[in-house]
């Protein structure tokens, strides 16, 4: 599904990833760990296409083509989806309306009939339910004025009806209270399948006691510096990330 | 005298003006042959200049020369709005389509050439009492021909359903034009009325819109008045908005500024009771080569008064905006609040805004607020909405789309926003690809 080898990637000047190996599977879930300032978001971020990352090494190949010659878009399109760490407020765009023209993007790109209003709010009230998503949210302008639980339940419910192959969830459960991040666990869980593939980028262990992951790695100054099962979240959580970086150093 | 002006002075002189405002206009046709045109030397005018309309030779008078038909004039119509309708073509009272029938009762509108002969008392007392010819060269000009135009008198507590809509016309005739429209809109104790001011070019014509409006708000009358501008890309236009406000009386304005070569609005709010207030809405979108620049200036006169100020700007092609808000608290205006903001999109690099926020106060209790912002599109909200599948035009087109719409979706009346909202999606520069996005 998705194979990085040996990416280096900058802002500016500045060097965040100096050669990240990362293979993934259909079907598997990873959890990328490590402290603040070790690359996470960036890898997140170049993942997605955002702008401002020089990517100076390396490749990604992503279901047989390169990743990153595609735009944000067609990546979207390809089934890769990006939730945000901080999810933007967007005055004026309806968040219903912005789903609809989602699904009909990237139905058209797999070559499948748009939906009308009718199957699209037929297949929205069900997503719905996932992360017990309110509808009055649905209604307003994306993410505005939405509290940060409510815009990360948001972000997970767009995930739950773009059905993504490969989606990466950028520290989804900061900022959440424990209610909050149950139902959002759930939500992730819930879409867990044999062809979906799920990265969480997170600081905390706390995430992974909620969604099980397949494998876990550390990654530290731009690089995955140690990877493991489960149980190596745990073994972080207890005693930090300093033992690792003696013992990859 | 400079030879710009030479054409007004004759064509006053052919004005029929024996009525008893007769000293009034030719006053008036004094201060502008003194005056002249602006020049950019002054403070007012530093960003605008004026000469493509001085340089022109307009015709000043006014005859029904040409003819329009019911379907143009349906196409521009409010859909499914049942609203009284007064329609000026190329600055004449049109009775063919001016639809009257039915006025409610405490209601009077008439054509401002039947005003003066009929209502000599009202006018007498409002007319020329807000719009300052010192002020404005062009308000003296219009004031020079006053002949037609709208009067509006809304009789004390008396509500008025049916909003007022008054057309201002223009389509290419045998001489480029100049006209005068002069509307007053009296509003009695407890009245309330939605008037809305369309200027509107039907081709491509070259002319010359100066219109004036003075507006008297008796205590705790509410008036929505709305100015949509759509003049041809190659006209002038000149407006001019001047209110005085009553005790606890509210105006909401909202400008709308879309066509026109060259295009300045100047809007005067004179709080001078406790509990005024007065509410600016604006937007301008503008291409090629237009010019369009918004003045507004709000006296805070009297304590506890009210001003909100909210414009925005989208700037493409070689467009050049100006903005420039005054708020003037006044000595003893104590516990007041004006608020502005000024937002702009530049959606080339060629476009250009001049904006300026201008507060002076001269109390010392009162709360202002005030703010100016230029920019692109913001590109956090870009990638967002790429990473959800979204293609890069659309998204720009969207973004710009729910900047300006901020401005129009909170009109509370549907048959205006919806209308405005189409007006809004045909300016952009990729209507098409956001239709799924909009209420159409």
């Amino acid at each position: 599904m998705l194979n990085i080898q040996n990416l280096h990637a900058k802002i500016g000047n500045k060097e965040i990833l100096k050669g990240l190996n990362l293979s993934v599977n259909a079907g598997e879930v990873h959890a990328i760990m490590g402290p603040n300032g070790s690359g996470k978001s960036t890898l997140a971020n170049v993942l997605a296409g955002r702008n401002g990352y020089d990517v100076t090494k390396g490749t990604v190949e992503y279901e047989g083509n390169n990743l990153l010659e595609l735009a944000p878009e067609e990546r979207a399109w390809a089934g890769v989806f990006l939730a945000f760490q901080y999810p933007v407020e967007i005055p004026g765009v309806n968040n219903v309306y912005l789903l609809k023209a989602a699904v009909n993007a990237v139905r058209k790109y797999r070559g499948e009939p748009e939906l009308d209003a009718v199957e699209f709010l037929g297949l929205i009230k069900e997503k719905m339910k996932i992360v017990k998503m309110k509808e009055d949210l649905l209604n307003r302008s994306v993410n505005e004025g939405f509290s940060g639980g409510e815009k990360k339940r948001n972000e997970i419910f767009q995930m739950s009806v773009l059905e993504p192959k490969l989606a990466i969830l950028d520290e989804t459960d900061s900022g959440l209270d424990i209610d909050a991040l149950k139902i959002v666990s759930e939500g992730v869980n819930s879409l867990r399948n044999e062809e979906r593939s799920i990265i969480l980028v997170t600081h905390y262990q706390r995430l992974l006691d909620y969604i099980k992951p397949d494998h876990v790695h550390v990654l530290s100054n731009g690089k995955i510096i140690k990877s493991g099962g489960p149980d190596l979240a745990l073994e972080l959580e207890e005693k930090g990330y300093d033992w690792i970086k003696e013992e990859a150093a | 005298m400079s030879t710009e002006i030479q054409n007004y002075i004759s064509d006053f002189d052919q004005l029929k003006n024996d009525d008893w405002f007769a000293e009034s206009r030719q006053s008036a046709l004094n201060i502008f042959k003194e005056t002249g045109f602006p020049n950019s030397r002054l403070e007012n005018w530093k960003y605008t200049d004026v000469r493509p309309i001085k340089k022109k030779s307009f015709s000043n008078v006014t005859e029904a020369t040409v003819s329009i038909s019911i379907e143009e004039i349906n196409a521009i119509r409010f859909d499914g709005l049942d609203c009284i309708e007064v329609v000026f073509i190329n600055g004449v009272f049109s009775k063919e389509h001016t639809r009257l029938d039915g006025l409610e009762k405490g209601l009077d509108v008439e054509n401002m050439l039947d005003a003066l002969a009929n209502d000599k008392d009202l006018l007498a007392k409002h007319l020329t009492k807000y719009a300052d010819d010192k002020i404005s060269p062009f308000t003296a000009l219009n004031t020079a021909f006053i002949q037609n135009g709208t009067l509006i008198n809304v009789s004390a507590n008396t509500v008025i359903e049916k909003p007022i809509h008054i057309l201002y016309l223009s389509k290419d005739s045998n001489s480029a034009l100049a006209t005068h429209p002069r509307n007053l809109i009296v509003m009695g104790e407890n009245s309330e009325a939605t008037v809305i001011e369309s200027y509107i070019g039907l081709d491509d014509a070259n002319y010359f819109t100066n219109a004036v409006t003075e507006v008297a708000l008796s205590t705790s009358a509410i008036l929505k008045h709305y100015k949509i501008q759509q003049e041809s890309l190659n006209a002038y236009h000149i407006g001019n908005l001047n209110v005085m406000q009553g005790k606890n009386s509210k105006l909401e304005s909202h400008s709308i500024s879309l066509g026109g070569a060259l295009v300045r609005n100047d809007i005067h709010g004179q709080l001078a009771a406790e509990g005024a207030e007065i509410i600016m809405n604006g937007l301008y979108m503008t291409g090629d080569k237009q010019h369009v620049d918004n003045h507004t200036r709000v006296d805070h006169l009297k304590p506890l008064t009210l001003s909100t100020e909210n414009y925005r700007g989208v700037l493409n092609g070689k467009s050049r905006a100006v903005f420039n808000g005054k708020v003037i608290v006044h000595k003893d205006a104590q516990k007041i609040e004006a608020h502005q903001n000024n937002a702009n999109l530049l959606l080339s690099d060629d476009a250009e805004i001049d904006t300026k926020p201008e507060l002076e106060i001269y109390a010392d209790d009162v709360k202002c607020t005030h703010g100016a912002t230029v920019g692109q599109l913001d590109q956090n909200m870009l990638f967002y909405l790429r990473s959800r599948a979204i293609d890069e035009e659309t998204a720009r087109s969207l973004l710009t789309y729910a900047f300006a719409d901020e401005l129009i979706s909170n009109i509370s009346f549907a048959p205006i926003r919806n209308r405005l909202e189409r007006l809004v999606i045909g300016q952009l520069p990729d209507a098409a690809l956001i239709r799924e996005f909009t209420n159409e």
